[in-house]
């Protein structure tokens, strides 16, 4: 048994993802509710006779009891929230949740609380696995930009102020650009508009409508741009996402 | 602080590079290679020697091998319409020890891994599908571990084998044998209620 209060806590939180440790142990990644990122052990896990290797597969959303080591936390109770079933039958939808893990991995740092973004990652991973639209990893790319607070100007040029039609997109500008401000990219009226309204609000309704592939293309194209400039690195998984 | 000598520095530095060895299991190998007889510390570098001259790559199934073709591609009394594929020899190894499995193997020396950003041209994936034809292969089973990973290589293989004619099956998840259906984590225990099967006794 363990006592209350000593060095176990409990939280809740999603699995990013996992690395081998030793002979049958790994250590796990999570996205938490209250600490932020953990990182912690879970022992024995590779057995096939562990009862909570499958509860930490990636992109499980599940509830912890922890124990605060010195340097890795350990895992020692697991129960599964969610195990957001539709999004391991699917290679399209596998690859697009990882690239929301991967963000999701860059973003949260350890001891520090990230509220707005980790309720987004539950909606970005549930809707997922219930939605077909194409537009849910790019989406989550320009919320997450805003929630960590570097939200993308898309209705007005982001260097004057003026009004739309607005020909460049350059996420060190901050986001859409007009033709005399331009610079980055080239960007289309249409893949603009569906941009504006992912981040003022509109997503739901984005997320309802059949978009031209080529606007797909393009929003994806940018918002990963964009993601890649924050966080200055180079994603992994989004090349599978187009590739599926 | 006292160095070592420079050749037990350098067999610590090198036991330290092993995989799941750390800096103090290394010193302690080094250090018992040094103390038992010269002869059995000998046999250990021929080992190492041996397996590394020897052992190349089966250039049918990507097992490990000592010539070209491995010993069970070679077999003249494997079924060879059926093909198991695994991620790497471990594996290969462990379904041989089962002794249920007459067909040859394919060994993909990897598992996609999106999160990885390793993608299908980074395991012999296109290797089977040329091996299709030549062969008169029927089934495909795919042999690769019930994780994320291993999930996401099978729905590749799937698709990419399916559309050629091909049987492609998984192998079963459920319950080990000798356990306890009340220990059963719900994830297995609800495989394995949808891969039921019925009963012949």
């Amino acid at each position: 048994m363990y006592q209350r209060g000593v060095a176990h806590y409990r939280d809740q939180g999603v699995v990013l993802r996992t690395y081998r440790l030793g002979e049958a142990d790994r250590i796990v990644v999570f996205a938490t509710r209250d600490h932020g990122k953990v990182r912690a052990v879970a022992k024995g896990v590779r057995r096939t006779r562990s009862r909570i290797g499958a509860r930490l597969e990636p992109l499980s959303y599940v509830s912890l009891l922890l124990w605060k080591g010195r340097n890795l936390d350990t895992v020692t109770q697991v129960e599964v929230l969610d195990s957001f079933g539709p999004l391991r039958e699917d290679l399209g939808k596998l690859s697009a949740a990882s690239a929301i893990a991967e963000v999701a991995d860059r973003i949260f740092q350890e001891g520090a609380v990230y509220t707005e973004m980790y309720v987004m990652l539950l909606r970005a991973l549930s809707t997922l696995s219930t939605c077909d639209s194409p537009m849910v990893v790019p989406a989550f790319f320009l919320k997450a930009l805003a929630a960590d607070g570097v939200g993308l100007v898309m209705d007005v040029c982001a260097g004057c102020g003026s009004a739309p039609p607005l020909a460049a997109f350059d996420p060190a500008e901050g986001g859409a650009l007009c033709r005399s401000c331009r610079r980055g990219a080239a960007i289309s009226e249409e893949a603009r508009g569906v941009m504006e309204r992912i981040v003022s609000g509109g997503l739901a309704g984005v997320l309802a409508e059949k978009i031209p592939t080529g606007v797909v293309g393009e929003v994806r194209h940018l918002a990963t741009e964009a993601m890649e400039h924050h966080l200055e690195a180079r994603l992994r998984s989004i090349q599978l996402v187009e590739g599926a | 602080m006292a160095a070592y000598a420079e050749p037990v520095q350098q067999l610590i530095d090198e036991m330290s590079r092993l995989p799941g060895i750390g800096p103090k299991s290394a010193q302690r190998i080094a250090f018992h290679l040094l103390k038992v007889p010269r002869e059995e510390a000998l046999r250990l570098a021929r080992a190492v020697n041996e397996a590394i001259e020897r052992i190349t790559m089966c250039r049918t199934c990507f097992n490990v091998s000592e010539g070209d073709v491995c010993v069970v591609c070679s077999d003249s009394g494997r079924d060879r319409t059926v093909v198991c594929v695994v991620e790497d020899p471990k594996d290969l190894v462990a379904i041989e020890r089962t002794g249920e499995f007459r067909g040859t193997y394919h060994v993909l020396q990897g598992v996609i891994s999106p999160i990885d950003g390793i993608g299908p041209d980074q395991v012999r994936a296109r290797e089977l599908l040329a091996r299709l034809e030549p062969e008169g292969i029927a089934e495909v089973i795919v042999a690769t571990n019930p994780n994320l990973e291993g999930e996401a290589t099978a729905m590749y293989l799937a698709r990419l084998l399916r559309p050629l004619g091909v049987v492609v099956t998984r192998i079963a998840s459920g319950l080990p044998v000798g356990g306890d259906l009340e220990y059963a984590d719900e994830l297995t225990l609800g495989r394995a209620l949808v891969g039921r099967r019925e009963l012949s006794g």
